[in-house]
């Protein structure tokens, strides 16, 4: 009970916050935390990469095996993505199957790597209808302190930038090469709070927020996914406005991704 | 993606501008909704959109199960969107798949934004969508009749909630697509509309476009979610209307 009605007076404090255009943390309503990425964290994967956006820790772990194409797409590898909110990561997150929440995550940044073309799922394959490689994304949320969706697909895109095709160990070709990526996809998250709607949200903004919105861009100036979440509404201006802020925000972060660090 | 051996595009768009079924770029598919269909629900609708046929049926309020979900302040809204096993081409597994789950949570954020639940703490509304027969569009569908549905059951909300996908066809910005457009297409942008606000409270995209076909989208799909909400009054009229019965006179 007690924290329910911290929870009630915190969130009012966020919205009055919000309607003079200020933050609890200090930002600014288009301001990201600060972001760290640290490729090649797990040497047993064969791409990682550990993401730090804020206090919200993501760690993406890629690995490719020899495997069966589906039958619709016999020319093509396989591609995977899954997101586990561990109970670690906050009081919030339970033991058991994977949530609508944990779904979403996966889904979503799911969504954006295949709808950039992302990784050349042509190149993945090996011997048509009969082998090719399953490329395995695994998200692991070590932290939650809010916008899991924007820091959960910095650390996929880092890893797959950094990704080997171990063709050595499984002996289909002589030695291991590295991924081909092409576009990478960013992914920017907005939440409403009042008039205002800020990028990044942490945790108690989301919890704040009436509305949730994430669009997903890539380098060559296309929109490649977009999800509304939670509980609230915006307006076609509302999206195009944050569209222009999802690619300015997005070639920043692409940027850090390409270089492979903060 | 390249060849990546996936079937034979079909021409998607006439060199006249018509698509598949012969529909213009900014048509809708026929829609028929009713209201009221089921008898031991507290509410239902049932749409028939294009090849779509969608079931919605409402239970509540009523206790919350599991328990645990109860809200002290308000009523909460469970949705479950599921497909049947026969209801697309290639058999689909039974029970909720991942995208079945992410749409059933999507669709309930949406109708959380317009219900009033804090008349009915402690409470929850359920609301049920099984697709009977798809042909892309089902979510769109689904959230329409289970909209309709809800209404049905009496449940105080700000307004219906219309829904429709917009999508990237051969290049062209398309209003509502079929399956074969939803397939071999380029976008995907499935949204509903609060009429009375002019605000979106589902909003999904996959695919890509640009900047100007986003916008030009929102602005195509708000127009179309604007026809579908005078059919779903419609339906909910021919359901509730009641013949003025001529008093003869002794």
């Amino acid at each position: 009970m007690t924290e329910e009605v911290t929870t009630e007076i915190l969130q009012t404090h966020i919205l009055d916050l919000a309607a003079d255009g200020k933050r609890l943390d200090g930002r600014a309503p288009d301001e990201y935390r600060a972001l760290s990425l640290e490729p090649g964290y797990v040497v047993t994967a064969d791409g990682s990469a550990l993401v730090r956006l804020g206090e919200t820790m993501v760690l993406a772990g890629v690995k490719l095996e020899p495997g069966k194409p589906f039958a619709d797409t016999p020319n093509a590898g396989v591609l995977t993505t899954n997101a586990e909110l561990i109970p670690l990561s906050s009081p919030t997150f339970e033991p058991g199957p994977p949530q609508p929440g944990a779904i979403e995550v996966s889904r979503v940044v799911d969504r954006a790597i295949r709808a950039a073309e992302t990784i050349d799922l042509a190149g993945l394959c090996i011997t048509p209808a009969e082998k090719c490689w399953t490329c395995y994304v695994d998200i692991h949320v070590l932290a939650h302190a809010g916008n899991l969706i924007d820091a959960a697909l910095l650390a996929a895109a880092t890893a797959l930038s950094h990704a080997t095709v171990p063709a050595k160990r499984f002996g289909i070709a002589e030695a291991d090469y590295p991924l081909k990526v092409h576009h990478l996809p960013i992914e920017c998250t907005f939440v409403r709070l009042g008039d205002t709607i800020v990028v990044d949200p942490t945790f108690d903004e989301e919890r704040a927020s009436q509305g949730r919105l994430t669009i997903a861009t890539d380098e060559a100036g296309r929109v490649v996914a977009m999800q509304k979440g939670l509980i609230g509404a915006f307006s076609p201006d509302d999206v195009r406005s944050l569209v222009r802020r999802a690619f300015v925000h997005g070639d920043r972060l692409r940027a850090s991704v390409r270089g492979g660090g903060a | 993606m390249g060849n990546i051996g996936a079937k034979e595009v079909p021409v998607l768009l006439s060199p006249e501008g018509l698509r598949i079924d012969g529909r213009k770029l900014d048509e809708l598919r026929p829609i028929e909704i009713r209201a009221g269909v089921l008898r031991q629900a507290d509410g239902s609708a049932f749409v028939e959109w294009g090849q779509n046929k969608v079931m919605a049926a409402v239970y509540g309020p009523r206790e919350v199960h599991p328990r645990h979900l109860q809200q002290n302040n308000k009523a909460v809204i469970q949705c479950r969107y599921n497909m049947a096993a026969f209801s697309v081409d290639e058999r689909k597994r039974p029970g909720l798949d991942r995208r079945s789950q992410e749409i059933s949570k999507v669709i309930a954020e949406a109708f959380e934004s317009v219900v009033f639940a804090e008349e009915f703490p402690r409470t929850s509304i359920d609301v049920y969508i099984e697709v009977l027969q798809a042909n892309a569009g089902t979510r769109c569908a689904g959230l329409v009749a289970a909209s309709v549905a809800l209404a049905d059951a009496g449940i105080p909300m700000v307004d219906l909630l219309p829904a429709v996908a917009v999508g990237k066809v051969a290049g062209a910005i398309a209003l509502d697509l079929k399956k074969e457009e939803d397939n071999f297409g380029e976008a995907d942008l499935p949204m509903a509309l609060v009429p009375q606000s002019g605000r979106l409270v589902l909003l999904q995209m996959e695919g890509h476009m640009t900047e100007e076909e986003l916008s030009r989208s929102l602005d195509l799909g708000v127009a179309g979610c604007r026809v579908i909400y005078e059919k779903m009054k419609a339906a909910l009229r021919e359901r509730y209307s009641v013949e003025p019965v001529a008093t003869e006179a002794a």
